[in-house]
């Protein structure tokens, strides 16, 4: 008796991932998967990590991140030639602590990713909720904003309106959160579609439920899976795009210790000392791919058919 | 096919008409625009002078159709800073940022592609996992932070490439690099997506049934079908590119148009920024239109209906 | 010599909760020009029997035999790439959805000229007129024209028509039709049964006719073996069992159907209580014992085939009773 297979090419399905909704789970199952996704497991520890760092940086920072010592410019990271325990990670162009200044960093950017993804989540959300909803008229002109929004240049855009608006922490929340909702449109309307079609809705509407009510109490709760997984994304585009803003120098101004900026005031100082920029940019890399990694896990927890 | 092409063209121009008002009422978000023009030390008889100079007391409609008008005929006025006609500027820029375009699109899908086909073919096995996360990391990895890394280690260390500007082809591949990362995890992840539906198509298991070697199932039969997103998708990339060279301009000191943007936008130059907004967003108007019509055109189920 | 012969044939598929036993234990010849039918409902394991011909089971699935010969050559120890030199060349397979199984990217030419020519070494102007006859052959009309039509311009019945073109290209001995005309309408139906029960007798191949509808076997199969969880329950001349079926699963498929003439309006139509037991795990005993209104303690044990005729066999130990029954 022998056995045999047939060639390597996998003929089994794997479904594109267009946005679907999952059937109603028990909680168990969730958790259960949650705890042996890989992914997810790695992303939500490294991210939990930098946030408990983040808040914590008052408490536990070495030393103040803005406090200038021109004698001691330049210090490299303890593992190199230079370097000393007193400054663990080195310190930058103006004598300031970098390992301060990178928790410090952590709180902007997570401030940033967090108060853009409300402002946006909530824009974006009520567009393409409606959209989803009304359908027709109230759907073609709504995909029609969202169309045209895609149509510009973000990042020339939010360059310029932050100009205009004046280069700041909150300045760059505020036209970041007014430009990035577009994913959220075009997955909560793709959803909600969904949603309005099942019988329950109609059941809803049969017994004369406003509106309102039921797109709070039944279209919502049953979205929030592809919000969730669409606000983790989104929130990693928006701090990748306030690093580049305030790299470009017009997003956050110094001397606040964001990311993005640290790069571009190390930039000069590359050559010589690559550390003074590959330290924020490891920082940016490490808290993008835990959001990342966060919100594939999720989406392949709540519903697998969307994976890839 | 016909009505399809003339619906989706309908649709691109409206949407053409709507970003070009987008784009001009961006300037005149600040404020009174003859006070900036101006500067601070100017008075209120020369702020005065200069709104009338510049059209700005005429009703906002007025004036944005007058800008409409001159835009239609590649007249964007004149730049504020170099006193010399935007379009001249625009001209002498755009080849740089098209070029950079072109190889960064070339050189992600070149890459993306066949990377997306193998993790497919190869599904559930190593090959797939190492090129997913190459793809998580991918996106994780700001292109400006890999720009840096990449003339760090290839120009500095190396010495094989040159850091900075835009003298002969060799500048063009780090920047084009860092740019087509921007695109990569997206277009391989539909390829993979892609072929992975196809694979598990009925067409493909009557193609196998005849025998066909494999190479000739995966490349003729299921790529054929599996691409046609990735088509649509490329030609959007292709405009978020042309919107991100601007970082990847700023880092290797390019002169491109999103080089002339970004200082622009300091200088407060702002004919030149509408000008390179709308261009920009213009671009990418024609580009999805393309796409929907090559998307259309690729499946004959469409294309003969 | 048998043109294949098939011996305690087994497909496993791993699962989470244990090994799905898809097809267990069968067994069957086949001469060439004969025609076989194999029958049986969903999950019987009656395609997954003909892909493991082929070998294009899906890629976690398992295959054993002790004997699976083709034309004298062993096909379980065969390289793919001998396997692939057999496919559309020496056996070719019609599948079941005619919608979905031509490429709409391609047109019909450019497929059914690829399958001649991955098998020989034809010039593509011969391989278009044999493209051309092959399309007449099957009774489409306008063939060089729809040579450059795509599939979806043709309707169901006509891809169909198209795909067993596809399949004679290369003037194969055996044809696998896998429920060939489930997915079309019933005057579609008798057309196609019609085409390949001529087509049979005019280039004298071998067939595997492979239906859940006994109705539709009937007119075309020289033999039948009937299939239940994955193995062969009753088996021998069509003729015969048709006319005299022993096992109680064949009988209760035959019950199902009114004939014309013969079922008074108004009779009630007999159907088999209960479902396919599971196929997961350790299979003992008759699978049909469940459902079975002949079931006794026995049938919990072994339960070899008997012999109750020339070429007639059934996998049963109750078909004294049953006979004595009837």
């Amino acid at each position: 008796m022998t056995s045999a297979t047939s060639t390597g090419i996998d003929v089994t399905a794997d479904a594109l991932p267009d946005v679907a909704l999952a059937p109603p789970r028990q909680p168990s199952g969730i958790l259960w998967r949650s705890l042996s996704h890989g992914g997810l497991v790695v992303g939500g520890i490294l991210l939990l990590a930098i946030v408990a760092l983040a808040l914590a940086a008052p408490l536990i920072a070495p030393h103040d991140p803005y406090n200038q010592d021109l004698a001691r410019r330049l210090i490299p990271p303890v593992w190199q030639v230079k370097g000393s325990w007193e400054h663990i990670l080195g310190t930058d162009k103006l004598g300031r602590d970098y390992l301060s200044r990178l928790m410090y960093g952590a709180r902007i950017s997570l401030m940033i990713g967090t108060l853009t993804v409300l402002i946006s989540g909530t824009i974006g959300t009520v567009i393409g909720v409606c959209a989803g909803y009304f359908g027709g008229r109230v759907d073609a002109v709504l995909s029609y904003v969202v169309t045209t929004r895609l149509a510009l240049p973000v990042v020339l855009v939010a360059l310029a309106s932050a100009a205009l608006v004046g280069s700041s922490l909150h300045g760059v929340i505020v036209v970041l959160g007014l430009l990035l909702w577009d994913r959220f449109a075009v997955v909560t309307r793709s959803a909600t579609q969904q949603i309005a079609r099942t019988d329950y809705v109609d059941a809803a509407r049969a017994i004369g439920c406003s509106t309102l009510r039921i797109l709070l109490s039944e279209i919502l709760p049953n979205i929030l899976n592809a919000l969730i997984v669409v606000a983790t994304l989104e929130m990693a585009h928006a701090i990748l795009l306030e690093a580049a803003l305030s790299f470009l120098g017009l997003g956050v101004q110094p001397p606040l210790p964001s990311w993005g900026l640290m790069i571009s005031e190390g930039k000069q100082y590359m050559f010589f000392s690559p550390w003074v920029i590959g330290i924020p940019a490891a920082a940016l890399v490490a808290l993008v791919l835990a959001i990342n990694l966060v919100g594939d896990g999720l989406r392949d927890v709540t519903a697998p058919e969307n994976r890839g | 096919m016909v009505s399809f092409t003339s619906q989706r063209l309908a649709v691109a121009l409206a949407v053409a008409l709507t970003v070009s008002i987008v784009a001009f009422l961006l300037l005149h978000l600040s404020g009174d625009l003859a006070t900036a023009i101006a500067g601070p030390e100017a008075t209120a008889t020369q702020i005065a002078e200069i709104r009338h100079q510049f059209g700005l007391d005429r009703p906002l409609a007025l004036q944005y159709l007058d800008w409409l008008w001159r835009a239609l005929h590649f007249d964007f006025g004149n730049s504020f800073y170099y006193r010399d006609s935007v379009t001249s500027l625009l001209a002498v820029r755009m080849p740089v940022t098209m070029t950079l375009g072109a190889v960064s699109l070339t050189l992600s899908l070149v890459i993306a592609v066949p990377l997306g086909v193998l993790a497919a073919v190869y599904s559930g096995t190593i090959i797939d996992r190492l090129a997913l996360g190459f793809c998580v990391l991918g996106q994780a990895v700001p292109a400006f932070c890999l720009g840096l890394g990449l003339i760090i280690v290839f120009a500095v260390q190396l010495r094989w490439l040159p850091v900075s500007g835009t003298a002969s082809w060799k500048n063009y591949l780090l920047p084009s690099f860092a740019l087509a990362w921007y695109a990569v995890p997206a277009v391989m992840r539909l390829s993979r997506n892609g072929m992975l539906e196809v694979l598990s198509s009925d067409y493909i298991r009557t193609a196998r049934a005849k025998g066909l070697r494999p190479s000739v199932v995966i490349l003729k039969h299921a790529l054929r079908n599996a691409i046609i997103p990735v088509v649509a998708l490329a030609a959007v990339q292709f405009g978020f590119m042309l919107g991100g060279s601007i970082v990847i301009e700023a880092v290797f000191n390019m002169q491109g148009l999103g080089y002339l943007a970004w200082e622009a936008i300091a200088r407060n130059d702002f004919p030149v920024v509408q000008a390179v907004v709308l261009i920009l967003a213009l671009i990418y108007v024609a580009l999805t239109f393309l796409a929907d019509v090559a998307n259309a055109f690729l499946d004959p189920r469409i294309r003969l209906a | 010599m048998a043109l294949l012969e098939i011996d305690n044939l087994a497909v496993d598929i791993p699962l989470s909760d244990g090994p799905l036993h898809a097809v267990n234990g069968v067994s069957f010849s086949l001469e060439r020009g004969e025609t076989l039918a194999i029958v049986g409902e969903s999950g019987s394991g009656k395609s997954m029997t003909s892909l493991a011909l082929m070998n294009l089971l899906p890629k976690q699935a398992r295959r054993r035999a002790d004997r699976l010969v083709f034309d004298g050559a062993d096909l379980m120890e065969a390289p793919e790439a001998r396997m692939r030199a057999l496919r559309g060349n020496r056996m070719a397979m019609i599948f079941q959805e005619p919608m979905t199984s031509l490429n709409p990217s391609y047109t019909i030419g450019n497929q059914l000229i690829e399958a001649l020519r991955c098998h020989r070494t034809t010039g593509l102007a011969a391989a278009r007129g044999r493209a051309v006859q092959l399309l007449e052959k099957v009774g489409i009309t306008a063939a060089t024209r729809r040579l450059n039509q795509y599939p979806h311009q043709l309707s169901g019945g006509l891809r169909q028509r198209v795909m067993i073109a596809m399949a004679l290209m290369c003037g194969p001995d055996l044809i696998i039709a896998d429920e060939p005309t489930t997915a079309l309408d019933v005057t579609i139906q008798a057309q196609i049964l019609h085409l390949l029960a001529d087509l049979k007798k005019e280039f004298g191949m071998a067939m595997i006719l492979i239906s859940h509808d006994l109705g539709v076997v009937a007119r075309v199969a020289d033999k039948v073996a009937v299939m239940y969880a994955g193995r062969v329950v009753e088996s021998g001349a069509a003729r015969p069992l048709f006319k005299h079926p022993r096992h109680p699963y064949t009988r209760g498929l035959l019950n199902c159907i009114p004939a014309p003439g013969r079922t008074a309006p108004g009779t009630p139509l007999g159907a088999i209580p209960g479902q396919l037991p599971t196929l997961i795990g350790p299979q003992h005993g008759c699978a049909f014992r469940d459902r079975c209104a002949f079931a006794a303690p026995e049938c919990a044990g072994d339960v070899p085939f008997v012999t109750t005729g020339p070429e007639h066999h059934v996998r049963c130990v109750r078909v004294d009773a049953l006979e004595a029954a009837a």
